[in-house]
């Protein structure tokens, strides 16, 4: 183990995790068609193998970055090559391995025209993301950050069905228009950054050191939210989600609500309040946050409830758990982000699945209109089973991760914010109004379609598909420990650096004050 | 830079030959501008080189010799064009029939 | 001093739980064995039961007092929060065990008859054994967020067996209701967890108990705050007013998961939380009050229903729901005891009264299968072929008597009718009601415990006695007893129906001195009661109107006998019978079998206006405003772009001139 881990320590582990996607996505194209996607999952799941003993090796009471490197890369422009990961990001990065597989593997059927293309994207599209998160320089993170938008738009725009090119054109748009804001951020950062050093540099490391203002962070922190909250998609920004959502093949809808939609709120906590810890913990800047979460809690799972596409009704589900997710994160206290980088994670997991399954749904039925289903549990029972598990994750029944993730959330804010954690609170209960209709209209009451009669069940191939997601569910359900510990040591530095801009804001050590009466005593560790 | 006493430093004749090249390159301007036929356009802009390559050996009287390098380089060049934009020609004309400028709108958005 | 060690806590939970896995990967890989689920389903149970016995006499012998935690692993840690996978073994959590582990065993057991011949046979003892699994963490966990992963998991079961029958859409959506009415009440808890978290920096059971008195002012706002919080929980997961809707319309699950679930265990949980957050109650006068006024308007609500019902078990299900009105009242006003001893008696008879009533309904539609003649029924009746209708039952004692003579046990039991189990527990509550409650809920309780009388007696008149109906008024050919593996449970219910409350019986009474629960029970309600004294509360042990416990004691029960025997002349007259089965019309007893038409409220008032919200917000807010400013930027650019495209006529000769003219320009500015 110990040499596995020494083995481990290099950054090497996180170059091969970018770089092989997208060796992966030129062997797709030199291939036969038919290959492509032998060659595509073999090299996803190389990936994961290949970031699997990182959740080992990390140390977790490390809160800097891990296996980081810094090189050179535009010398003239204080680019570097700087890539590292901590509490924040490796489950980002693992979630993301995880769910490349998966997706894969769920296109097998699905996707028939242009398979050395469809599966080259897809592979491209995961050197993106793991790009996303393991950079730590503000560039190469741009330089990611767009490269992502790329295999996406032709996923939609290709593969997709219904009005897919206007979805795609959509989702291109409304996200660019927000990074372009970003970048224009990111270079006045560096400008200001270079005013006081006299070298340009992007790395994040330079840039945390970069004294600003109480104005200049406010804008600069404007510039980076808008990209971000479009991303989320934070309420009113979500519009581009269901469109995209319903339009996407079902490996693109699972890559884009699992590992796409963390990415707003990833960028938030890596840049957006360790830069400006002053804006981010400005009472009003946290209050419209929260309150966008919040709408997007309620809001979302309202629209959801009424939906009659399947798909649909889950991308709204999105929009109503990242609300959760920036609740969690903007109660800055230690339970609420290490529940928001939890619920995440879940969210992919949790999602995906259920993206995964109407797509299975699709493939048999070319629909994916609720009303067109019914009574399904009679022939595909094991299908059934796993809707059934993966509804109950996503609406968070202790005992799934879905719970612990929300639990930690709405604890945690509920600290400095009870009347938003209070409102949000709710939200569960209309969780079930959207989830559970649904599952009933699809697979109880009466078998009355003869189209549906003769439906096949899971075949191996899905199965092994969702076997994972399901172990996930559980897994995290009842031992979220290893994956919580793991965020630790990071959140903290994160509320401790955020903190010293603003102490009053922020609740890292969650201590009984307030309007609450004064203790007696100390409870808690007296047990018989 | 004075421009009189610049044209002085050319003498009569080539002043008289700059004057020319003026004169030249102003007709195959307005030939470019307003002929509609494609061939007298294009007959124009080799007007307009000519007039160049004249104004290059007039101002290589005061300047040396690298003016009538120049005339060297613009006539090869001009004659590769010619062929390329020849070609062209013919090629509209096959696929439309007409070599009349007002017709071809392509480039309009 | 704590000499108590637990013999294998943990294997209480896992025996049912391996059970469920078992019996779960049979409804897959043998679909069409019946022997495994017979024998695992109820065999995890007994063994289950079997250790919790145990647990308790151990416990007993060893004259342990301090509850015993023990740790398996920790579950959810982040900053100073820390909640761990404890099971906290107590008097409340084993008896509570012994009640779930001990009906459920007998339950188990009935069911192998009653689904018998259920295509889903294995899936059924998949769901029953992990709702058993789901019942014993909610009680044995030794804090508050793993008492709600049992709280959550029993609704999931209760979930899927409501809907066990999937394919009858009524069914589904009773289970959908159910999930969702409770999710309301269990948002309520989860705030409430959230206010003791912050209060407390813990949500274990024991330290918060002990710190509370110190550290919460008496009759404060959090205190009380967190108290109504935690009962808002109860009242959706213990059919409440006003959530207590979804429990008649889960009366669609299979019968013995109505007993199990829906009558002996799951809804007794909010009583459950109640009596384990004693002391958080105690702290609150409020909150009390609060209780014992909902649940002594529910017990009286609840009864006015019932006795306009005429499906058998919608009559059981609003009888469940006033009693467990009982057990609040009871807790609500601080005799916690009583609500327990309650809880455990109405375990007892409700559970032997639905599957008595199982056993009806499974006569009648085996009859209906098998019999010789073809008409179910009354023919041209709303109520034609339904089983669970006592209009197409009467008579019934003549065909199955067994089930008889335990249906009639059970309804005196609940009844309150000396010696009967009922007697002592519902006494003992009413009496507390008067003592510590007001006068208000006194009379409320009395009166419901009259109601409880007369529609129980009701009940049993139109099902058992009279002519029979199940052939249109033809003779009951084809009916029969129910088989052993299907009445032997009922007679051991019977029993404890019989003598389970005779284990505390009040000592005023001139009979034998035993408080074995209210003994056993003291130290969990030691410190509530040690709250209660120390803020003055002072009961003088008279009723409202004057009179001792054993003069009150003797007028309720003859109050009961008193309503049974005119409940029991009525109804044998034929002609008055006839007129208690004509489809009530309307006036009253319309209103009542209407049941106060509170659904159709609910439904316009909250589900109707809510789902016109939903509409609007998605096709005007976010289709219509949202989406539409959204493509709207983007028309706007088009716009712009197309203004600007104006300019570009494609004419080469038109580009030259600009071109000539921008360098004749360039030229000249540069000159």
């Amino acid at each position: 183990m110990s040499a596995l881990a020494g083995f481990y320590q290099g950054h090497w582990i996180l170059t091969a995790l970018v770089a092989l996607p997208l060796v992966g996505a030129a062997a797709c194209l030199l291939v036969r068609e038919f290959q492509a996607k032998h060659v595509a999952l073999a090299v996803s799941t190389a990936a994961l193998l290949l970031s699997l003993p990182l959740f080992w090796t990390f140390d977790v009471a490390e809160a800097g970055f891990q296996n980081a490197v810094s090189m050179e890369w535009i010398p003239g422009w204080g680019v570097s090559y700087a890539v590292g990961i901590d509490g924040i990001s490796i489950l980002m990065v693992l979630l993301t391995t995880f769910i490349m597989p998966l997706a894969v593997a769920g296109s097998f059927s699905y996707i028939q025209k242009r398979q050395r293309a469809f599966y080259a994207m897809l592979l491209l599209l995961e050197t993106g993301m793991v790009g996303v998160f393991v950079a730590l320089d503000l560039f190469l993170f741009f330089v990611f950050w767009e490269i992502m938008l790329v295999p996406m738009y032709f996923l939609i725009g290709i593969w997709g069905g219904g009005r897919r090119v206007y979805s795609a054109v959509k989702f291109f748009l409304y996200t660019s228009a927000g990074s372009l804001l970003m970048l224009v951020a990111i270079l006045a950062l560096a400008g200001v950054n270079q005013g006081q050093t006299g070298e340009w540099s992007f790395a994040y490391a330079d840039l945390l050191q970069t004294e600003l203002g109480r104005t200049a962070q406010m804008w600069l922190f404007a510039g980076f939210a808008v990209a971000f909250l479009v991303k989320v998609p934070v309420f009113p920004f979500h519009t581009w989600l269901p469109d995209a959502h319903v339009d996407a093949p079902t490996a693109g809808s699972v890559v884009l609500a699992g590992v796409l939609l963390k990415m707003g709120v990833y960028g938030l906590l890596r840049y957006g309040m360790p830069l400006f810890p002053e804006a981010a913990t400005d009472p009003t800047v946290l209050t419209v946050l929260l309150v966008l979460g919040l709408v997007g809690v309620i809001y979302a799972a309202w629209v959801a409830a009424v939906q009659p596409d399947a798909k649909k009704l889950i991308a709204y589900t999105s929009v109503a758990h990242l609300g959760f997710v920036m609740i969690g994160v903007f109660g800055l206290t230690r339970q609420g982000i290490e529940g928001g980088i939890l619920q995440m994670v879940n969210h992919g997991v949790s999602t995906g699945a259920l993206f995964l399954l109407v797509g299975m749904l699709y493939e048999r039925r070319h629909t994916r209109e609720i009303a067109d289903f019914g009574g399904l549990a009679k022939v595909m029972p094991l299908f059934a089973t796993a809707l059934v598990v993966v509804a109950l994750s996503s609406i968070g029944l202790p005992g799934t991760n879905g719970f612990v993730g929300e639990f930690l959330i709405l604890l945690g804010t509920f600290q400095t914010r009870p009347w938003i954690a209070a409102i949000a609170t709710t939200g569960v209960i209309f969780a079930a109004c959207y989830m559970l209709p649904m599952v009933q209209r699809i697979l109880f009451n009466r078998l009355d379609r003869d189209e549906n009669r003769v439906l096949p069940d899971m075949n191996l191939r899905e199965k092994l598909v969702m076997a994972p997601l399901l172990v996930m569910i559980v897994l995290v359900g009842v031992l979220p420990g290893p994956f919580l510990v793991r965020t630790q040591a990071s959140t903290e530095a994160l509320l401790v650096r955020i903190s010293r801009d603003a102490p009053a804001a922020v609740d890292s050590q969650a201590e009984p004050g307030g309007e609450l009466p004064p203790l007696a005593g100390e409870p808690g560790g007296s047990r018989p | 830079m004075n421009e009189a006493g610049g044209l002085a430093a050319l003498g009569l004749h080539g002043q008289i030959a700059v004057f020319t090249s003026a004169v030249l390159f102003v007709i195959g301007a307005i030939g470019v501008l307003m002929r509609r036929n494609v061939i007298m356009v294009f007959m124009c802009i080799e007007l307009m080189l000519t007039a160049g390559n004249v104004a290059l050996v007039a101002f290589s009287r005061a300047h040396g010799i690298e003016g009538h390098i120049m005339v060297f380089f613009v006539m090869a060049v001009a004659a590769a064009e010619a062929a390329v934009g020849l070609a062209i020609i013919v090629a509209i004309f096959r696929h439309y029939g007409v070599v009349d400028l007002d017709r071809f709108r392509l480039l309009r958005w | 001093m704590n000499l108590y060690e637990p013999v294998f806590p943990s294997l209480i939970l896992a025996l049912p739980l391996v059970g469920a896995v078992v019996n779960g990967m049979g409804a897959f890989l043998w679909k069409d064995n019946k022997i495994i689920p017979s024998v695992v389903g109820p065999g995890v149970l007994v063994a289950a039961f079997a250790l919790t016995a145990l647990n308790t006499v151990l416990f007993w012998r060893m004259g342990a007092h301090d509850p015993s935690v023990t740790g398996l692993w920790t579950w959810i840690e982040s900053g100073d929060l820390r909640v761990a996978i404890d099971l906290q073994l107590d008097q409340l959590s084993l008896l509570m065990c012994m009640v779930i582990t001990g009906v459920g065993s007998l339950i188990h057991v009935y069911s192998v008859g009653y689904m018998k011949s259920d295509p889903g046979f294995s899936r059924y003892f998949a769901y029953l054994n992990l709702f058993v699994f789901f019942m014993l963490i909610l009680v044995l966990g030794a804090s508050f967020p793993v008492m709600f992963v049992g709280w959550e998991g029993v609704g999931l079961c209760s979930y899927l067996l409501i809907g066990f029958w999937y394919e009858n859409r009524e069914y589904a959506s009773a289970g959908k209701k159910a999930f969702i009415v409770n999710r309301i009440g269990d948002a309520g808890f989860l705030v409430a967890m959230f206010l003791l978290f912050g209060a407390f920096g813990t949500l274990d059971f024991i330290p918060i108990m002990e710190a509370a008195p110190g550290s919460l002012a008496y009759g404060g706002l959090l205190v009380t705050g967190i108290t109504l919080l935690l009962f808002a929980g109860c009242t959706g997961k213990s059919a409440q007013i006003p959530l207590f809707t979804w429990l008649p319309d889960a009366m669609a699950g299979p019968t013995p998961v109505s007993a199990l679930i829906h009558a002996a265990t799951m809804v007794t949980a909010g009583v459950y939380l109640v009596a384990r957050s004693s002391v958080l109650f105690a702290l609150s006068p409020v909150a009390q009050t609060t209780v014992a006024v909902v649940g002594a308007a529910t017990a009286l609500f609840a009864g006015t229903i019932a006795i306009k019902q005429y499906d058998i078990k919608k009559i059981l299900a609003y009888s469940t729901i006033s009693q467990l009105g009982y057990m609040f009242v009871a807790v609500g006003v601080g005799a916690f005891t009583a609500g327990v001893f309650h809880l455990m008696t109405h375990a007892f008879f409700k559970a032997l009264l639905f599957l008595g009533a199982g056993a009806v309904i499974h006569g009648v539609a085996h009859a209906w299968n098998h019999g010789d003649e073809g008409n179910q029924g009354a023919a041209d009746t709303p109520w034609a072929g339904d089983p669970n209708d006592v209009r197409n039952h009467g008579g019934l004692r003549k065909f199955m008597p067994l089930t008889w003579v335990f249906m009639w046990v059970a309804t005196l039991a609940i009844a309150g009718v000396f010696p009967f189990a009922g007697f002592f527990s519902k006494d003992e509550i009413v009496w507390y009601a008067g003592v510590m409650g007001n006068p208000a809920v006194w009379a409320v309780s009395l009166s419901a415990a009259i109601l409880t009388a007369v529609y129980m007696t009701r009940m049993m008149m139109l099902c058992f006695h009279g002519n029979n109906r199940t052939f249109g008024g033809g003779s009951g050919g084809g009916l029969h007893e129910a088989p052993p593996v299907m009445w032997v449970p009922l007679a051991v219910l019977a029993v404890l129906s019989l003598v389970g409350g005779w284990v505390n019986i009040p000592s005023s009474l001139p009979l034998p001195d035993i408080h074995i629960l209210g003994d056993w029970l003291h130290p969990v309600f030691a410190q509530a009661e040690a709250v209660a004294e120390a803020h003055g509360a002072h009961h003088e042990y008279v009723s409202p109107v004057g009179g001792g416990e054993a003069l009150w004691a003797g007028i309720s029960t003859l109050l009961a006998i008193a309503a049974v025997i005119a409940g029991f002349l009525w109804l044998r007259g034929s002609r008055s019978r006839a007129a208690e089965l004509a489809q009530p019309a309307g006036g009253v007893s319309g209103f009542l079998h209407g049941k106060w038409y509170i659904d159709e409220l609910y439904d316009r008032v909250v589900v109707g206006p809510l789902q016109a919200i939903w509409r609007v917000c998605w096709t005007i807010v976010d289709d219509g405003i949202i989406d539409r400013a959204v493509n709207g930027a983007g028309q706007a650019v088009r716009v712009l772009g197309w203004v600007g495209g104006q300019l570009q006529t494609g004419r080469v000769t038109a580009y030259l001139l600009v071109f000539m003219l921008g360098a004749a320009l360039v030229l000249g500015i540069l000159t």
